[in-house]
């Protein structure tokens, strides 16, 4: 997958989770519970998600390394890498 | 229609799930109705089959209002039928509403939600007054409309409430957010004005439950993992079924302790407000079962499909402020229920441990306690056992 995949991969889960979240407006340095407003279940529901979309499983001790989208997709890559 | 929440007297019928002819036991999902706290599935009281239904479709209708008749096994149906009921709501003042007509055969004891109509159209009046539904009536009052001047569109003429608001240029519905708000607004303004809150907190360590957490949810797939909040959550349950003056709810009779813990849950809904559904049984649930129950509860308070036992049941809710943020939250407690557990964000605060004082994780609750029901000794107590649970989280 290219970082534009993860990307759209990484903003498509996000957004289902939170749905009034338009994908198109999201920055790629926002953090997603302070700036995107996720709880800790939502966030939950993301790693769950990527989880099951992309195989990657995040342990909670990586939680801040997906903070950011930015941040997300260079954990996610070097994971699947 | 079922009680639908604290405040909420009124719901628009906007989908059947049953039909005539269907069998339905207590406890189904017959229908749903939107409400100002978004869609409810409501659940059927009675077991019995689908005889007809009253209410139709995009109908507004007052709590109590019948909504469909259900026959008991073997029960025969009335030899009059009712008529749908039509008429939208709130009922008009008591003085204007034409008495429910008595049901021309006698309807047996294990008829379920008699039907009886909830409003009636008035007849036409001497002066020329066309004939109205109640809500119309209520609305003309409202926006001072003479209803002699309205063009009804109902069955004879008679004025309906779209028939007012047309003529009133009333302006459009309210949006769902205000709707929500409003809802908000009475049940909080209903319980400071008539619950004597009272409060008490303390701050506590939580190191013993976070690394029991960690350890816990290390080497588990994102699915089987448990949040913080559903420790809070355990931790209130146990502490409510040791302190049973704080857990119930009160009516016109004062207090009344429930066996189970309905465990509320204020769940903040992404786009502004909140609503508090509970947890039914929760005591009967261990860790696992209540963090599933909570995910399932939050997905779905989140996608507006929320049960009207669960709106209405709860009998102790917590309320917390997330994983950062401010440290401490005095909460309102959602009436009918006695009391409200309110817990800050956790913060690394210096601790004394034995001799020393180290940086450790704390976390303060504040319990928020109705002081018709409590007095501080069992405010105390309850804090105090709440505390001791979440010492040892892995007997949660």
């Amino acid at each position: 997958m290219t970082h534009a995949d993860l990307r759209a991969a990484f903003l498509d889960t996000l957004c289902n989770v939170a749905p009034d979240i338009d994908p198109a407006t999201v920055e790629d340095d926002e953090h997603i519970q302070d700036d995107l407003g996720l709880d800790s279940m939502d966030v939950l529901n993301l790693v769950t998600a990527l989880h099951e979309i992309l195989g990657v499983d995040i342990p909670e001790a990586d939680y801040p390394q997906i903070a950011t989208p930015a941040q997300a997709v260079a954990y996610l890559a070097k994971r699947l890498g | 229609m079922p009680s639908l929440g604290a405040d909420m007297d009124a719901g628009k019928l906007v989908e059947w799930l049953v039909e005539p002819g269907d069998t339905v036991a207590r406890g189904d999902i017959v229908a749903v109705v939107e409400t100002q706290k978004g869609a409810i599935e409501i659940e059927c009281f009675e077991a019995g089959v689908v005889q007809n239904l009253l209410a139709e479709l995009g109908t507004e209708l007052p709590v109590g209002a019948p909504l469909a008749m259900i026959l008991a096994e073997g029960e025969a149906p009335p030899a009059d039928s009712p008529a749908k009921a039509t008429a939208p709501s709130p009922p008009a003042p008591p003085a204007e509403v034409t008495p429910p007509p008595a049901p021309s055969a006698p309807v047996t004891a294990s008829a379920t939600n008699a039907p009886v109509p909830a409003v009636a159209a008035s007849p036409p009046a001497p002066d020329g007054t066309p004939p109205s539904s109640p809500a119309a009536r209520l609305r003309a009052r409202e926006l001072k409309v003479d209803l002699a001047t309205v063009t009804g569109s109902g069955p004879g003429g008679a004025v309906r409430l779209v028939d007012v608001e047309r003529l009133a240029g009333a302006p459009p519905a309210r949006s769902p957010q205000e709707e929500m708000r409003r809802a908000i607004a009475a049940a909080m303004t209903r319980s400071k004005q008539t619950i004597p809150h009272f409060y008490m907190s303390q701050t506590m360590d939580l190191h013993p439950a976070m690394t029991w957490l960690a350890t816990r949810n290390e080497g588990r797939p994102p699915a089987e993992r448990i949040l913080l909040g559903a420790l809070f959550v355990r931790a209130m349950v146990r502490a409510a079924v040791k302190v049973p003056s704080l857990n119930g709810q009160v009516n016109e009779d004062g207090f009344i302790a429930s066996g189970p813990v309905h465990a509320g849950l204020a769940v903040a809904l992404r786009g502004g407000g909140l609503v508090a559904p509970a947890i039914l049984d929760a005591e009967t649930l261990d860790l696992d079962a209540t963090m599933a129950a909570m995910r399932d509860l939050v997905t779905r308070a989140r996608a507006g499909r929320l049960r009207n036992r669960e709106m209405t049941e709860g009998t102790i809710t917590l309320s917390s402020v997330g994983e950062s943020g401010p440290e401490s939250m005095t909460g309102v407690i959602f009436p009918p229920q006695a009391a409200l557990v309110g817990i800050g964000a956790p913060q690394v605060r210096p601790w004394v441990i034995g001799d020393s004082i180290q940086p450790r994780h704390v976390v303060t609750i504040t319990l928020s306690a109705d002081h018709r029901a409590n007095d501080g000794r069992q405010a105390a107590r309850f804090i105090a056992a709440f505390e001791s649970q979440l010492s040892a989280p892995e007997a949660l």
